[in-house]
């Protein structure tokens, strides 16, 4: 599975979590840009990113995370050393 | 780790497209009881998110009119985080056709809540409480079991005054570790104990106080904590139940909720053959069938025969509902040996080979009861397809493959959920067996052409050959229901088919959207001596499962038209009747087919060729030569 692969997971998961069907997501997108990503749905997004790419996050990695593209070299170094 | 899945609801196919199409019925009714199929499938995180949202959308401050449910406006009042629970606990009472309407205490604030009831509880006018205490927060409300029960009790009293329908009383999720280890009852300080004896006192508390429990500590003990409470959760968003869990729990308080408007399932409908004991009874005898003792499988299934008579015990009706003829059907019942159920247990018993869905139409009738309150098990997914499709309203559970499962799946789905038991549910079954009143049938028809349709039926033929020889003979030698001439054979006899070019044989391979059925049917025709022009069907034989899906039409068209290219005239046909095989006696004539006399024990059949017509079938058929 390749970044950008992963980079259009994560959108959907942001896209159905924020109901937001055409929402833009790139690797530079923040919480700050979507009114909808609450603290709440913050948690949504992570648990549904655990359960579609089959990993498990740590508090800490989570706590460092400030923009989508970080998520997503995240999701991609455990994917890889899976 | 067990997950905390709801899975005995089947998966949700194409989910995506069929919520657009739900929200986009101009009927209001249609649109709520298509949202309501929706939430009857194994949903997701985020599905269960969407299908909140979209039926918030449509229904924001009231249900359809004339639902046979009513609205609940529940209250929550958590000590912890409770926003990722919300759409779950709608979604779990739209699966029972209840419109929830759900108000989430501000964080912390449940006891200002509730003492000062001018803070939003009055306006709101709940129907039910919900109170859900983390157990940190439990083990905190007082320094002994006693006092923390005293408290609690306070909280119920101030519930009941703000609240004329259900108290719920949450248990506390075993979450703490112990420090003592296997008898960590022993040490008074230990908060790990103190978890447990307060959810016995709850349990010994709340019928007197007239609470209901929703009790997720004898889930955790099912499932394994992890499977309800991740650690890490508690401590970044103090979410004590975690959200994969959470579609569980709001199943758990919408059963509640359910049962509380008498929305319970009240029949429990058996499938017999290898559902209540392993193997087909019509083609395997009494001898045959696979029940009881001596037997891993035989023990699961008896194990699932007594888990029904305990349902029944407790006031739910039992009905059967089979393919077999009614004598077949009937007697292990009466004579086998390790049958868990008898026949008097049976408030409805129907055997005959009509569809399902049209005999559950006649067993609810005959009940008395709506076909919303069945739950139908059936080990075939093709039988359980065809009922969800006819009837989405009845309760069809995804059985596991092993019957070992089959009772805990039946008790994890909880139809049949109760929140109290009177000396009537007790009576129940000797009631119905009293009863001599006959319910009149209910006409109405099956869309059958759209079940077979749906079920992408493959055929594929072969002549006989090596790889296939076990089955044939293996299928020769034990079908009963389904065989014109009941001819046993050796293994020598059908290898010596093999390299003779005179004979017609074949076996028939079927495939349907569930998976392979395998090898379903044999056929084996031989040139008349007298006659080279004429063919005669010398075995013909079909397993009963696949019946009812036009594959015997199918089978006399690829033999027909073999016929033809080797020049033949005629198929001639014989029915050789036995105890068991009863069904096929018409099957000749209903294929087109003439009665041509008796010769000994055989009603003979004529069919000339060239008035054979292609049937018109659902089935996509391949062979050798296509």
């Amino acid at each position: 599975m390749t970044q950008d692969d992963i980079l259009e997971g994560v959108a959907e998961i942001l896209r159905a979590v924020f109901d937001e069907p055409d929402l833009e997501v790139t690797r530079e997108t923040t919480a700050e840009d979507v009114e909808a990503w609450d603290s709440l749905n913050h948690i949504t997004v992570m648990v549904a990113a655990e359960q579609r790419f089959g990993v498990k996050f740590k508090t800490a990695e989570l706590e460092r995370l400030r923009d989508v593209g970080e998520l997503v070299s995240l999701i991609s170094t455990k994917l890889n050393l899976a | 780790m067990t997950t905390a899945d709801l899975h005995w609801l089947p998966p949700a196919e194409n989910f995506r497209a069929e919520l657009q199409d739900a929200v986009a019925s101009s009927d209001p009714q249609e649109r709520w009881r298509r949202l309501v199929c929706l939430a009857r499938r194994r949903l997701d995180l985020l599905q269960t998110g969407a299908l909140d949202r979209a039926m918030r959308r449509a229904f924001a401050d009231a249900p359809p009119p004339r639902l046979p449910t009513r609205p609940e406006r529940l209250a929550v009042l958590a000590s912890s985080t409770g926003d990722h629970l919300v759409a779950a606990l709608r979604v779990g009472a739209l699966r029972r056709g209840i419109w929830l309407d759900v108000l989430l205490g501000d964080y912390g604030q449940y006891q200002q809540m509730l003492f000062d009831p001018g803070k939003g509880l009055a306006e709101f006018d709940p129907t039910a409480i919900l109170l859900a205490f983390d157990a940190r927060h439990a083990v905190s409300m007082g320094d002994s079991v006693d006092q923390v029960m005293e408290r609690i009790s306070d909280i119920w009293s101030k519930a009941r005054q703000a609240c004329a329908g259900l108290v719920i009383q949450q248990t506390l999720l075993p979450v703490l570790p112990g420090v003592m280890g296997e008898q960590e009852h022993r040490l008074e300080t230990s908060d790990a104990a103190r978890l447990g004896a307060i959810n016995a006192r709850l349990r010994a508390c709340a019928d007197p106080a007239g609470v209901a429990l929703l009790s997720i500590d004898s889930w955790a003990s099912r499932l394994g904590i992890a499977a309800w409470h991740d650690a890490a959760l508690w401590h970044r968003a103090k979410q004590e139940i975690r959200p994969a869990a959470a579609s569980l729990y709001g199943e758990l308080v919408g059963r509640i909720l359910g049962a509380a408007q008498g929305r319970s399932a009240k029949a429990l409908v058996l499938d017999l053959d290898n559902t209540l004991w392993g193997g087909v009874i019509g083609d395997d005898g009494l001898d045959g069938i696979v029940l009881g003792q001596g037997s891993a499988v035989g023990e699961a299934h008896l194990e699932f025969q007594r888990y029904a008579r305990a349902l029944a015990g407790r006031g739910v009706i039992l009905a059967v509902c089979s393919k077999n003829d009614a004598a077949n059907a009937l007697a292990p019942f009466d004579d086998h040996p390790e049958m868990g159920l008898k026949r008097s247990d049976i408030a409805v018993f129907v055997a005959n080979w009509d569809d399902k869905a049209h005999n559950l139409r006649h067993i609810a009738a005959e009940l008395n009861i709506g076909s919303d309150a069945l739950v139908f098990v059936d080990d075939n997914p093709a039988e359980r397809a065809l009922v969800r499709r006819e009837m989405p309203e009845v309760h069809v559970p995804e059985l596991p493959d092993d019957p070992a499962g089959f009772g805990a799946c039946l008790a994890d789905a909880g139809y049949f959920e109760t929140l109290r038991i009177t000396p009537e549910d007790l009576d129940r079954g000797r009631q119905y067996q009293a009863s001599a009143a006959r319910a009149s049938l209910q006409s109405s028809s099956t869309d059958l052409e759209g079940y077979l349709r749906s079920l992408n039926l493959k055929l594929d033929w072969r002549p006989f050959d090596r790889a296939g020889l076990q089955r044939i003979v293996q299928l020769i030698n034990k079908t009963n229901q389904f065989n014109l001439t009941t001819r046993r054979v050796s293994e020598a006899d059908v290898s010596a088919l093999l390299g003779d070019p005179a004979p017609i044989t074949m076996q028939v391979r079927l495939a349907d959207v569930f998976g392979d059925n395998g090898i379903i049917a044999i056929l084996i025709a031989k040139p008349a001596p007298e006659n080279p022009a004429e063919l005669v069907i010398d075995t013909w034989l079909m397993s009963c499962r696949v019946l009812g899906r036009q594959v015997e039409a199918a089978t006399l068209d690829i033999l027909a038209k073999q016929a033809l290219a080797r020049g033949c005239s005629t198929l001639l046909g014989a029915y050789r009747p036995t105890d068991k095989n009863g069904i096929v006696r018409d099957i000749y004539g209903r294929l087109g087919f003439s009665a041509a006399g008796v010769a000994g024990d055989d009603n003979l059949w004529r069919l000339e060729l060239a008035s054979w017509r292609e049937h018109q079938t659902f089935i996509s058929v391949s062979g050798p030569e296509s």
